[in-house]
């Protein structure tokens, strides 16, 4: 039977690293990333988890490391954010262009500057384009499922890419809450070994990462698409199967009171949650307010999504990261496109908020609420709006 | 749902009130969050710590604004923060002091319900430092009923291990029958 325990997020987290059994991890501590790798690298020290650690300069080495140790055909694990994360930008693209099974949490983070510790998801939307499969997470139930469900997936010789488990730094990584956690055996039958099909063995030589001349750099970028794309099925039955064992049942795209909503609210993450309780608000004074939120990310659920919202009339979507120099935050703009075809045009309004670790309240979507009605009727354009924007 | 706000000084263990209290809460089968406004974690710096908990499963993920209860660690943050900012009407308000309720009562609100302690006098007698994360729940208890005495066994015993888990008991044991109310 799982353990309803009382237990930090992070400690969670890296409780299913260890369930599943890593062979290598290397990373570089950066706050609040922290708690997850400074856990491991104890139950390493402690012989509770028969892995190594690497302790390494930065977090491009770190990456670099687990791209070492996966190419030889090892289970790994990071884990970054912001800056460390930037730092890791062009080894993230070397990772899915490889083929390579990696699981990493991105405990989500302001970038700089000016220089931010605190929530926000600047970071990983600067991360859309590198192949990896991405998921959010709203609980620290959900962080644990997450991870792993993510070692099911990348072990799947069908997938042979890496994954991001997305997790609100602060706001989700450092709260103690009640998780389930499996006993070993529980989740054993559900993760499969570790086992490569094409790795760095010097009885079958292969090269990883040759140049790719122009007349095949083009396949190469469409087939990591087509796999990413392709991996979804994978995912889906993952999350299929961890319903049918545990009990808990996972989408790529998830509602909350949307039957008969004209006005969906549309989140990612931890203050998914924060909007539930606006939604139960809004709906007990009779406002057909419903929420969507995006659980994966890549690739992005492009058909659920429709679904999900074809009979509402406004869609307020929140960015926790502004696209500077566009109009507005990158889930909107990606969802507007996303949306563009539908047969009935749907209102689509940008709102931008809790960047940098500002506080995301039900009243804020309240406000939001209010303002995208507003807007509508008043047949506003659609551009993007700061909630909580101080004016000087 | 009950919330609560701790007031401390960096080092001085609001953070770890949090921890213990909502692991405690989780433990009789409740839901909590424990979490704290993070910041440059500067000793003696004032900081800020929530407990949140429930029934049923939390939704709300936002900072406390109006809490049910106020616990303040240091007596001498009355002067420099509004302890009792959004504490709502009627609330409690737990403060580690030496002073009586007559002595503290007329700077304060008057709708609030005071509880009273000298948890850093318990904790350096019985713990030979002035460290008032667990000791400073004994009063928030007694007042509050948030939790059964026995539900913070558990998370005491795995954050201090054994002989620091129970001098921590017994200075909690102590504030919990030394709390005065009014």
């Amino acid at each position: 039977m799982p353990t309803r325990t009382p237990i930090e997020v992070s400690i969670a987290i890296s409780k299913a690293v260890q369930q599943a059994d890593v062979d290598v991890i290397a990373a570089y501590p950066i706050t609040p990333q922290t708690h997850i790798v400074e856990h491991l690298s104890e139950l390493v020290a402690d012989g509770e988890l028969q892995a190594a650690f690497i302790n390494v300069e930065s977090e491009h080495s770190a990456l670099s490391a687990v791209i070492g140790a996966a190419a030889a055909g090892a289970s790994t694990f990071t884990a970054s954010c912001s800056q460390g994360l930037a730092l890791m930008h062009e080894i993230l693209f070397i990772a899915a262009s490889l083929r390579l099974p990696i699981v990493m949490v991105v405990t989500t983070r302001a970038l700089s500057g000016p220089i931010s510790i605190w929530n926000d998801h600047s970071d990983i939307m600067a991360e859309r384009d590198i192949g990896w499969l991405q998921v959010f997470c709203e609980t620290g139930q959900e962080a644990y499922d997450a991870v792993l469900q993510a070692f099911r997936i990348v072990r799947d010789p069908k997938v042979q890419l890496p994954m991001m488990v997305n997790v609100d730094g602060f706001n989700l990584t450092h709260v103690i809450e009640p998780v389930y956690l499996f006993e070993q055996e529980e989740i054993r039958d559900y993760l499969p070994e570790h086992r490569q099909l094409l790795r760095l063995d010097i009885d079958h030589p292969l090269t990883m990462g040759p140049v790719g001349v122009p007349e095949v750099y083009t396949e190469a970028k469409k087939q990591v698409d087509a796999a990413l794309v392709g991996a979804k099925p994978v995912v889906l039955a993952a999350w299929q199967e961890f319903a049918e064992r545990y009990g808990r049942f996972y989408q790529p795209v998830e509602t909350y009171q949307v039957e008969g909503a004209e006005i969906i609210l549309l989140t990612m993450g931890v203050i998914s949650r924060t909007a539930m309780s606006a939604v139960d608000r809004l709906r007990a004074t009779g406002k057909p307010v419903g929420l969507v939120r995006l659980r994966l990310w890549r690739p992005f659920p492009l058909e659920e999504l429709r679904n999900c919202v074809r009979h509402a009339k406004i869609i307020a979507v929140i960015d926790r990261h502004l696209s500077l120099g566009a109009h507005g935050g990158p889930v909107c703009l990606e969802v507007r496109a996303a949306l563009y075809d539908l047969p009935e045009r749907l209102r689509i309004f940008g709102f931008v908020l809790g960047l940098g670790g500002r506080d995301v309240t039900v009243a804020d979507f309240l406000e939001i609420v209010d303002r995208a009605e507003h807007y509508a009727a008043a047949g506003q354009p659609e551009e993007y709006s700061l909630i909580g924007l101080r004016e000087v | 749902m009950i919330e609560i706000r701790f007031h401390g000084r960096g080092g001085q263990g609001a953070v770890t009130s949090c921890e213990i209290l909502s692991m405690a809460i989780i433990e009789e089968g409740r839901f909590a969050q424990g979490f704290a406004s993070f910041g440059p974690e500067r000793r003696g710096a004032p900081v800020l710590a929530f407990v949140r908990a429930g029934q049923e499963a939390l939704k709300l993920r936002e900072q406390v604004y109006n809490p049910d209860y106020v616990v303040v660690l240091d007596p001498t943050l009355l002067r420099i923060v509004d302890v009792t900012s959004g504490l709502k009407e009627g609330g409690w308000l737990i403060l580690n002091t030496k002073k009586s309720i007559e002595d503290t009562r007329p700077k304060l609100r008057a709708d609030l319900k005071l509880a009273l302690v000298d948890a850093t006098g318990i904790s350096r007698r019985v713990l030979n430092a002035p460290i008032v994360s667990v000791s400073i729940l004994g009063a928030l208890i007694r007042a509050t009923g948030i939790v059964d005495l026995k539900s913070l066994e558990k998370p005491v015993l795995r954050r201090f291990g054994t002989l620091l888990a129970r001098r921590n008991t017994e200075a909690l044991m102590e504030t919990y029958w030394q709390t005065i109310m009014g």
